[in-house]
């Protein structure tokens, strides 16, 4: 299609119907891929072209106004071609308007970050849309401040509110952003409390970016916000979103709209420490000759052999560690140090002796805190901790269990407490060699529990991940390895573990709240739950311990934390994987079916996408073992 | 083949508390008996006969805070004594006379001792670390007036003063002041005029202890970390690093220089003691009796060569002295 410039009289409105009824089919790329370069060129440096671009848009029939506008953004290649190419679109039609400030931002997230800065972009660079521009901003960052979106939304969505958010604080100039300072402040305090409140280590991050990224730009001189957090490719590619490069070419109205001089705002500098004077260099005195040389002779040197570098050593008995660790005398830190560190290996070289003090010992151990600064203090800690629970699990379980559930600890160790029993009952599922065969100590298999379930795979490798070990071994039925199988230590004290944990999940007590606002933890729970359900496999209690899971999912699977949504999904994994087939489908028939139905729920409506692609994995296990056991001959 | 390291000559016990400094006093002629006095962290001094190896006296006036330095003034009649009560005492000893004549309140509440060095007869000069952090204050004795106070300047940032020496070359020249503070660096002061001649970063850590040799310009410091800094003075009045020794072990609580400027002992916090040569810093011997960190050492200052000691005083509770080197 090719314009022919033929006078500013005619009417332009035909082809805008034309635009617009092919826009509307769907056919926008087709159309605005000749259309555009064509418009872009003739709008370079014409005036009258420009017109009639913009007569073009307007005219187009509101019906179909939404599809020709996004066609428009979507296809332009920059936001100073877009300005040129719809003018003050955005201005003069009411549902170009709502398109642009609304539904692209707020109901849609899928457009990607170029199509975001070519809208925001257009909305900066004339005086009359820069209203609409801040209008924007205000209504991105209620959005990103309220609770209940940062809650429900999916992650994608506030990601790309974020973005947008960056995007826009970019455009803003100095007097913009003095004008609405105090609400971004107070946006900012807002969002930044509801960011750190979720489970989800994605959300926090992005609402940690965010919000440095906002005091940066409202606090240009003093003190700016700064997080401590891991940075990855999304973190910065979501910094650099916050300085403009220059438009290519110049559109008349705006000044340079390079921002980085005030993304260089600046973070306080610690004051240097004061020049000290530089050392001079070593002065090597004159040889000094004959007589002083002979003085150092008559002075013979002893034996020096045994100065040697000093080690403090450890206690070699564990009751003398309890001693040293429960010391009354403080003073002697160098032998705290090396009890700390030598603890672990004497535990396991003195199991009797650590049965006979095993609940002091944990107890001890869980209250420990770091009285000087070892190197890797908590992982002393925990493969100790590690260490007597395996030594004597249940007398230690018991107490481990109890302790959760009580008063007055700290989230950290209540999930620390977690974190061990995982541990243990990982050791204790796990038959361990002893070096004697061929093939010891090269091994690192992977779990092979339902032979020949092809379809997807991915749930078992999630299973692995949860898991937080590396290695794996497991007796295997294999004929070409001869291994020595062992009795499964996990059996005895699997139920010792499990359903202490799940007892009093609903109990609140004064200072610790699961189903309230402690809901990290139950997080953690769910999930350790799953990993014990999981490592319980062979176990004689395996099914009680399924069928208590089951219920507890059940109650629980309504909860609004996506976290915890994760966990219970992988309850239910463990779950299908471990019990036996038989035991499910005679047990549990009808909880299964009100799970499989559950289950379809989440799989299509859940907003977050790990739950989705959880549940549809749980469902694809349910078909397996159903197979299964038609394919068994009965 | 060389011999393994001498056994001390005795061990003192008896002052239930860790030592933290010692003062020999064994010039006198006969019938003197030599003296040692030790000052301990229950703030006890104690006086030891030398001969019987007991206590003789023990002197009771910091209020059972820790003394952290004694040293005699002209004979062993007047004892200076400094403690963590922010005082210090003079005392008049002769005659079996135990009281305290005059105090000198200090206001410090660090641990850095205080310097003697006798100007004329029946003067002294004592530099001692002040109320103000970074000061040092000379005090004239036993006048109790004070000659000057040492500040550093304005954002220098040397931290505490920890060790002090005042020492001069000759009886008529000018006395100067060796600090060492908690940056590391040791300062040479001009006393008279009250200004930093040189300044030298020695460690890295705050200089726990020095001593200096007037005649061969040379001092020697250690602190928390491996090493010893031995540094010299040249014409200029400028501190240069002359060179440095690694230690098998952090730490040294107190350097001592023997008088006679042969060898020269260190106190450590592996509970050792170490002897060097002091031309070549070459090591001489490790003595290792003691089970706390070692917190002073002190050479005697014997008429007669053969008869010197050197004692060394430790946190657990214990004086042993030595007779090391003695035939040269």
């Amino acid at each position: 299609v090719s314009f022919i410039p033929d006078g500013l009289d005619c009417s332009i409105s035909f082809v805008s119907h034309v635009l617009g009824k092919v826009c509307v089919h769907g056919r926008q790329k087709e159309i605005l891929g000749v259309l555009m370069p064509h418009l872009t060129d003739l709008t370079k440096s014409d005036c009258i072209w420009q017109r009639i671009c913009w007569r073009l848009v307007e005219c187009v029939p509101d019906r179909w106004m939404e599809a020709v506008v996004l066609g428009f953004v979507q296809g332009a290649p920059g936001a100073d071609v877009l300005s040129r190419l719809l003018g003050n679109l955005v201005v003069k039609n009411k549902k170009a308007q709502f398109v642009v400030t609304q539904k692209m931002l707020l109901l849609q997230y899928g457009h990607t970050t170029a199509v975001l800065q070519n809208l925001l972009g257009y909305l900066s660079l004339d005086s009359l849309r820069r209203t609409l521009l801040l209008r924007v901003l205000q209504e991105l960052l209620e959005t990103w401040s309220s609770s209940s979106a940062v809650k429900h939304s999916p992650a994608e969505q506030q990601l790309y509110i974020s973005k947008a958010i960056l995007i826009c604080l970019s455009h803003l100039k100095e007097p913009e952003i003095e004008s609405c300072r105090q609400e971004l402040l107070t946006s900012m305090m807002e969002g930044v409390k509801c960011h750190l409140d979720s489970s989800l280590p994605q959300l926090r991050r992005l609402g940690m970016v965010v919000a440095e990224s906002i005091s940066l730009k409202i606090n240009t001189e003093g003190p700016v916000l700064k997080f401590e957090y891991e940075e990855d490719d999304e973190t910065r590619k979501l910094k650099s979103l916050l300085v403009q490069t220059p438009p290519l070419c110049v559109v008349p109205s705006l000044p340079d709209d390079d921002r980085s001089e005030k993304a260089g705002a600046a973070l306080p500098l610690v004051p240097e420490s004061n020049e000290k004077p530089h050392t001079a260099a070593p002065v090597m005195p004159d040889e000094e000759l004959d007589a002083e040389l002979d003085s150092d002779d008559d002075l013979t040197p002893y034996d020096m052999s045994e100065d040697k570098e000093l080690k403090i050593k450890a206690p070699v008995y564990i009751r003398d560690c309890i001693e040293v660790l429960t010391g009354a005398r403080s003073e002697d830190v160098d032998k705290w140090e090396a009890t700390v560190k030598a603890l672990e290996s004497l535990v396991r070289k003195n199991p009797a002796a650590t049965r006979e003090v095993s609940v002091e010992l944990a107890k001890i151990l869980l209250h420990l805190e770091e009285k000087t600064c070892i190197e890797g203090f908590v992982e002393l800690r925990q493969r100790a901790q590690v260490a007597v629970l395996t030594t004597d699990p249940i007398p230690v379980a018991k107490y481990l269990t109890s302790q959760f559930y009580s008063l007055n600890y700290s989230l950290r160790q209540r999930m620390d407490i977690l974190d061990v029993l995982v541990l243990a009952a990982q050791e204790l599922s796990c038959p361990k060699f002893h070096g004697k065969t061929k093939h010891s100590g090269a091994q690192k298999r992977c779990i092979q529990l339902l032979p020949g379930s092809d379809s997807s795979k991915d749930w078992r490798r999630i299973v692995d991940e949860r898991i937080k070990s590396k290695t794996r071994r497991f007796a295997m039925g294999q004929s070409h390895v001869e291994l020595a199988s062992r009795q499964n230590e996990f059996n005895s004290v699997a139920g010792h573990f499990f359903f202490p944990l799940i007892q009093h999940f609903d109990r609140p007590l004064t200072t610790f709240d699961l189903l309230g606002e402690d809901h990290l933890v139950l997080g953690r729970l769910v999930h350790t739950l799953a990993i014990l359900m999981y490592l319980a496999v062979n176990t004689v209690a395996v099914t009680a311990m399924g069928k208590a899971l089951l219920e507890f999912v059940w109650a629980l699977r309504f909860h609004t934390d996506s976290y915890v949504r994760q966990g219970l999904l992988s309850c239910i994994s463990s779950l299908l994987l471990s019990v036996p087939t038989e035991r499910i489908l005679l047990d549990m028939t009808e909880e299964l079916l009100e799970t499989q139905s559950w289950l379809g729920d989440v799989m299509e409506k859940d907003p977050d996408g790990d739950c989705r692609r959880l549940a549809l994995q749980n469902l694809l296990l349910m078909e397996n073992l159903k197979k299964k056991l038609e394919a068994v001959p009965s | 083949m060389a011999l393994p390291p001498p056994d001390p000559q005795f061990v003192l016990r008896g002052t239930s508390a860790a030592v933290h400094t010692l003062h020999f006093s064994c010039g006198g002629s006969e019938p003197d008996i030599p003296l040692l006095f030790s000052g301990s962290e229950n703030g006890f001094i104690h006086i030891w006969n030398l001969k019987t190896h007991r206590v003789d006296t023990a002197l009771d006036g910091h209020g059972r805070k820790s003394v952290c330095c004694v040293e005699t003034m002209g004979g062993r009649d007047r004892l200076l004594s400094q403690g963590r009560d922010q005082r210090i005492c003079l005392w008049d000893l002769a005659e079996g006379r135990t009281s305290v004549t005059d105090s000198v309140f200090t206001e410090h509440v660090g641990f850095c001792r205080c310097s003697l060095l006798k100007v004329a007869q029946g003067r002294w000069l004592m530099a001692m670390a002040a109320r103000s952090l970074e000061e040092v204050q000379i005090l004239e004795l036993p006048s109790k007036t004070s000659v000057c106070t040492l500040k550093p300047e304005m954002g220098a940032k040397l931290g505490m003063p920890m060790c002090l020496k005042l020492w001069q070359l000759s009886c008529d020249s000018q006395p100067l002041l060796l600090a060492g503070y908690e940056d590391g660096s040791v300062v040479l002061w001009n006393v008279a005029m009250g200004k930093a001649l040189s300044q030298l970063i020695c460690h890295q850590e705050p200089v726990m202890s020095l001593d200096f040799d007037a005649e061969k310009a040379k001092g020697i410091s250690g602190s928390s970390e491996k090493v010893l800094s031995i540094w010299s003075l040249n014409e200029q009045q400028n501190l240069q690093v002359y060179k440095t020794h690694k230690l098998v072990n952090a730490g040294i609580s107190d350097i001592t220089i023997r008088p006679d400027k042969k060898i020269l002992a260190t106190a450590g916090w592996d509970h050792r003691i170490r002897i060097f040569g002091w031309k070549k810093l070459k090591p001489l011997a490790v003595l290792d009796c003691h089970t706390a960190t070692v917190h002073c050492v002190c050479f005697s200052d014997h008429n007669n060569p053969q008869d010197r000691l050197l004692a060394a005083g430790s946190k657990d509770q214990r004086i042993s002295v030595w007779s090391i080197y003695a035939q040269t």
